[in-house]
């Protein structure tokens, strides 16, 4: 695979996880969040593989290998159990104005292109270019946890904005130690397993997993 | 052998004038194929439109002249538009004038008379189609811009011969700004030439139909050229997608063995597309038309990603 296609591929590919970044942010039904998940996760699994063949990194087949089990089988099966648990699987959220909401992550994605500028211009690497789509994933993750109300979708958000961060480590600098990568996808691993327990107790709690209901948690007065 | 640029020029018009039913014909056999149902045949649109001119107009009483004027104005912008849309050569006499830009513009006119002439006879349903049309428009025809500017972005120009030389000569499809942009251009062409999940060709179910509200009064030889040059524009888009996205076939040079070779590639190119097309129709339902801003807001922000992805990653 010579370098010029191998940077194509990979520009086509972060292309294609700016796109599933979007999608998360428009879509209602839960089921299809959890598939663009998914998504997003083997799409820059595939990245991180062709970056690690490519610039001759191998620890990122380890970190590529971490991505496709965690984020594209185990985190979106423990947040499918939870939905069916939870009795939320065919729950359609109401999300702003999904014209607005769009416009606003154009804004984002300028944005992140122009504070990424000078590192393009310092950099050499072959991924260099894709790292303001990473930073517009983070972004766009971030758009999500503001817009949406459910507790379950805020999450999906958070796990995106994380995938964005991979991204952008891959992108900028070939990937992080092997270390931080491990302990990471352990932190990610855990804090699934906390979202879990917290979903369990505001559910029991409102019979809801709307964050809206929190207001009701201050004291009366 | 050479062909004089002129004589491509007019074979492009007869193109667009005479394979464009049988396009829409393929379209709808394909349809009844995948209902299960018996078809009408290839030849259908062309009996239609003999049987539509041999009968009588019947005007209302208080038709202006925008009325009688509208279905030939729409007709000849349909044809002219087959003038400058590469189809067959790269190489044509009318590129030189008019660029993409143009091109859309042409298409704005035939859909403002039309939008008149809904509103000409007064009927409560040439308003509400008039009113959804231009709705529809507005939201269509800057992603449509947009969609364009990728394209023209990625060969420098915005000449649509010049753009389908550089795609057809470039060395990688792999270019994320135009696969953004072809997914805009997809739902863009849907919505413009009312095809399912924006409006439904085929029934005149008052609740849900856009185009067919606008034209509900035409009769005879006014709904023959009407009818002729809404075919003509699902034609002339499925060619215009081809000639900015899959080029590849097309005469670049005036030989005219490569004009024959382009008719083929073209005539396969159709049919692909054609059955590409129901497929996308099978497989969704109509839409509300509430959420068509949505469908449309995101074939605009395919269009934006796609300039975006040319500044950011080429």
């Amino acid at each position: 695979m010579n370098m010029q296609l191998a940077s194509q591929i990979n520009s086509l590919l972060a292309a294609m996880i700016l796109l599933t970044a979007f999608a998360l942010v428009v879509q209602r039904r839960m089921n299809a969040l959890l598939h663009l998940f998914a998504w997003q996760g083997f799409l820059l699994a595939v990245s991180t593989a062709i970056v690690g063949y490519v610039g001759g990194a191998h620890d990122l087949y380890i970190s590529s290998v971490l991505t496709l089990s965690l984020k594209v089988v185990l985190l979106p099966y423990i947040l499918h159990k939870l939905i069916v648990k939870l009795r939320i699987h065919k729950e359609v959220e109401t999300v702003v104005n999904i014209p607005t909401t769009m416009l606003m992550g154009i804004v984002l994605v300028i944005f992140s292109y122009h504070l990424t500028a000078p590192i393009r211009e310092l950099s050499t690497l072959v991924t260099r270019s894709t790292l303001a789509v990473a930073l517009a994933t983070v972004m766009l993750g971030f758009l999500m946890m503001i817009t949406r109300k459910h507790a379950v979708t805020q999450i999906i958000g958070f796990l995106a904005m994380e995938n964005g961060l991979l991204f952008a480590a891959t992108s900028a600098t070939y990937g992080m130690p092997l270390v931080v990568e491990l302990g990471v996808a352990l932190d990610l691993l855990i804090a699934a397993f906390i979202f879990g327990m917290f979903f369990f107790h505001i559910s029991t709690t409102f019979d809801s997993l709307d964050v809206d209901q929190m207001a009701r948690l201050k004291e009366e007065d | 052998m050479t062909v004089h640029p002129f004589i491509i020029g007019l074979a492009q018009l007869a193109l667009v004038l005479f394979v464009a039913p049988a396009f829409a014909g393929w379209v709808k056999m394909v349809k009844c194929w995948f209902q299960g149902r018996t078809s009408p045949g290839l030849f259908q649109p062309y009996r239609d439109i003999v049987k539509l001119f041999s009968k009588d107009v019947t005007l209302a009483e208080n038709a202006s002249w925008i009325f009688r004027f509208t279905p030939y104005l729409v007709f000849g912008v349909s044809v002219l538009a087959g003038g400058i849309i590469p189809i067959l050569s790269t190489d044509l006499p009318l590129s030189a004038t008019a660029d993409v830009i143009a091109l859309v513009a042409l298409f704005a006119i035939a859909r403002f008379f039309t939008a008149l002439a809904g509103m000409d006879i007064g009927t409560a349903f040439g308003g509400m189609g008039s009113s959804r049309e231009m709705t529809i428009a507005s939201l269509a025809e800057p992603a449509m811009l947009m969609a364009v500017f990728a394209v023209s972005l990625v060969s420098k120009s915005t000449s649509l011969s010049q753009m389908a030389v550089v795609v057809s000569q470039g060395h990688s499809m792999l270019r994320p700004s135009l696969v953004f942009a072809l997914l805009a251009f997809i739902l863009i062409a849907l919505a413009e030439t009312g095809r399912v999940p924006v409006d439904n060709p085929a029934t005149h179910l008052e609740l849900t139909m856009i185009h067919e509200a606008m034209i509900l009064e035409y009769s005879g030889r006014h709904l023959a050229l009407i009818e002729w040059a809404g075919m003509m524009k699902l034609f002339l888009f499925t060619v215009l997608g081809i000639a900015s996205f899959f080029p590849w076939g097309i005469a670049l040079n005036d030989d005219l063995l490569s004009v024959l070779a382009a008719f083929l590639f073209m005539l396969i190119k159709l049919a692909i597309v054609g059955i590409g097309l129901i497929m996308i129709e099978t497989g969704l339902a109509k839409m509300r038309i509430f959420r068509i801003t949505e469908f449309l807001g995101s074939a605009f922000l395919f269009a934006t990603l796609g300039m975006l992805s040319y500044f950011m990653l080429e």
